[in-house]
């Protein structure tokens, strides 16, 4: 309501341009659904976060060997410390000139901001399994193997669930500013290419896209935690 | 057969940190559980008898002395020695009958007879209608149920119990040694397992046990043993109880002076 009286009322024809009515908003909207080129924008972004996402869950084989060895993570521990505190943009001038302008960058932005999140709570999750669990589990004749994917694996799975949801979110992020300056398409794209030419409206309709479609992944997660882990509910909420 | 023998057995824990010293948790510890017997250990809270349970069950190794199970050393957990643990231990994301079918599924019983195993053991505990529910929709003395069924359903040679009850309220208490002693007293004597309870209550060692095992203080030596021989079931008003307890409660309260 703010917004609609202040960019209508308050600012003149100049400065509206930085902030256009929600009503100009819906009309850029409308355009650049129908001229297909938000669709085209925000599956290219998709197909990026996915793929990358797919790549960043070798977190979880490697953070349960971490978890569970202590040899393991006393190898791999101080690689991960080391890179893990840089943030995923840094990376950003490296990558481009790695893998140029394209998915490719994209996506090695985007897994180094889910990859983190997945592992760090995998880890967690590892190290959180009830030590009793484990023990009746052994005493009941289950080896190492069935161990490790009976009852370790169960047992971090709501853990692992929220680094996910956190990887997801951090990589939706990442992707962004990935896209901003280093691709041709995607939604970090189509804003910075509308800021260009002041296509403010065209700015927050892609804003807007990002927030919900980031809405959405924490949602479907959601749901599908409640659909399979129903024993686990407190990680659904 | 199933005699477990325990034979001179001592527990120490290394030294935490640099001004910690190592802990002598049980001290040349000897007895015999007869097979087919009820055997409970006896003690104050820090007395070592949950760590000679964790031993008996094989998830940790004496410093010396030997256990064995009809003459054969105990080495790694195995289900020949299931394990009922005080805070259940259910896996969370199992049903109750997942659940108890999990170690047959371990020793690669086939589905059909696995299902068969799995509704007998419901039934013994008293579980039917609750088959398809998840630990976390069940009230802790039914947690406890799933968690005896799951331990008897792989036909172990010994049955270890850690406190099984302690967590529960009082009148679940009751009722679960209550229904314990059932099982027991309606069991052929030569059908039962040899079986084995950490407590601390001396009611629970007396309604249950054909051998208690008293253990001191800090470090854990047997104090005495006692052979139960009232009928069961057992009423805590037989006067044979109540001298019992008497009994007991002298002896454990000695440790106590000695230790204040």
């Amino acid at each position: 309501m703010a917004w609609y009286l202040g960019s209508t009322y308050l600012l003149d024809r100049s400065t509206r341009a930085l902030l256009p009515p929600p009503q100009d908003i819906v009309v850029a909207a409308w355009e650049l659904a129908k001229s297909g080129d938000l669709w085209r924008h925000l599956r290219d972004s998709i197909k990026r976060e996915l793929v990358a996402f797919l790549w960043a869950t070798s977190a979880i084989p490697l953070g349960i060997a971490m978890g569970w060895w202590r040899a393991v993570d006393e190898q791999v521990d101080p690689i991960v410390e080391f890179l893990r505190p840089v943030p995923p943009l840094a990376w950003i001038p490296l990558s481009i000139l790695w893998f140029g302008v394209g998915d490719t960058q994209n996506q090695f932005i985007i897994f180094l901001g889910c990859f983190f999140p997945i592992l760090l709570n995998t880890i967690a999750g590892v190290r959180g399994v009830e030590p009793n669990l484990v023990r009746a589990a052994r005493c009941l004749g289950a080896g190492e193997r069935r161990i490790l994917w009976r009852v370790v694996l169960r047992a971090a799975l709501p853990q692992i669930v929220t680094g996910v949801r956190v990887g997801l979110g951090v990589g939706w992020m990442a992707l962004v500013a990935a896209e901003l300056v280093g691709a041709n398409s995607g939604l970090g794209f189509l804003i910075n290419d509308a800021r260009t030419v002041l296509r403010t409206d065209y700015v927050i309709v892609g804003m807007a896209t990002i927030g919900i479609v980031g809405l959405a992944i924490d949602r479907a997660i959601r749901a599908l935690v409640a659909r399979f882990m129903p024993w686990s509910l407190p990680a659904a909420r | 057969m199933s005699t477990v023998r325990i034979d001179k057995v001592s527990k120490v824990f290394p030294a935490q940190g640099v001004a910690d010293e190592p802990v002598l948790a049980l001290d040349e510890v000897t007895f015999e559980v007869a097979d087919h017997e009820f055997c409970s250990l006896l003690g104050h809270s820090g007395c070592g008898k949950t760590t000679l349970l964790m031993l008996l069950a094989g998830f940790e190794q004496p410093t010396a002395g030997a256990i064995e199970v009809d003459g054969k050393p105990v080495g790694a957990p195995a289900w020949q020695r299931t394990v009922v643990f005080q805070d259940y231990a259910l896996f969370p994301w199992m049903t109750v009958e997942e659940n108890i079918a999990f170690g047959l599924e371990m020793k690669d019983v086939p589905a059909a007879s696995r299902r068969e195993v799995v509704a007998r053991n419901v039934a013994l505990v008293g579980l039917r209608g609750f088959e398809r529910r998840y630990p976390r929709q069940l009230s802790g003395g039914m947690k406890q149920r799933v968690s005896i069924a799951r331990a008897l359903a792989v036909d172990p040679e010994v049955l270890l119990m850690d406190e099984p009850f302690a967590a529960l309220d009082a009148q679940n208490r009751a009722r679960m040694q209550e229904e314990m002693g059932r099982i027991l007293a309606s069991a052929d004597p030569l059908e039962r397992k040899t079986m084995v309870l950490v407590t601390h209550s001396i009611e629970e060692a007396l309604l249950l046990s054909d051998h208690i095992v008293v253990l001191t203080r800090r470090p854990g030596r047997v104090k005495e043993e006692i052979r139960v021989d009232l009928p069961r079931p057992r009423s805590e008003d037989d006067p044979g109880f109540v001298a019992l307890k008497r009994r007991i409660r002298d002896l454990i309260h000695d440790e106590y002076e000695i230790e204040a």
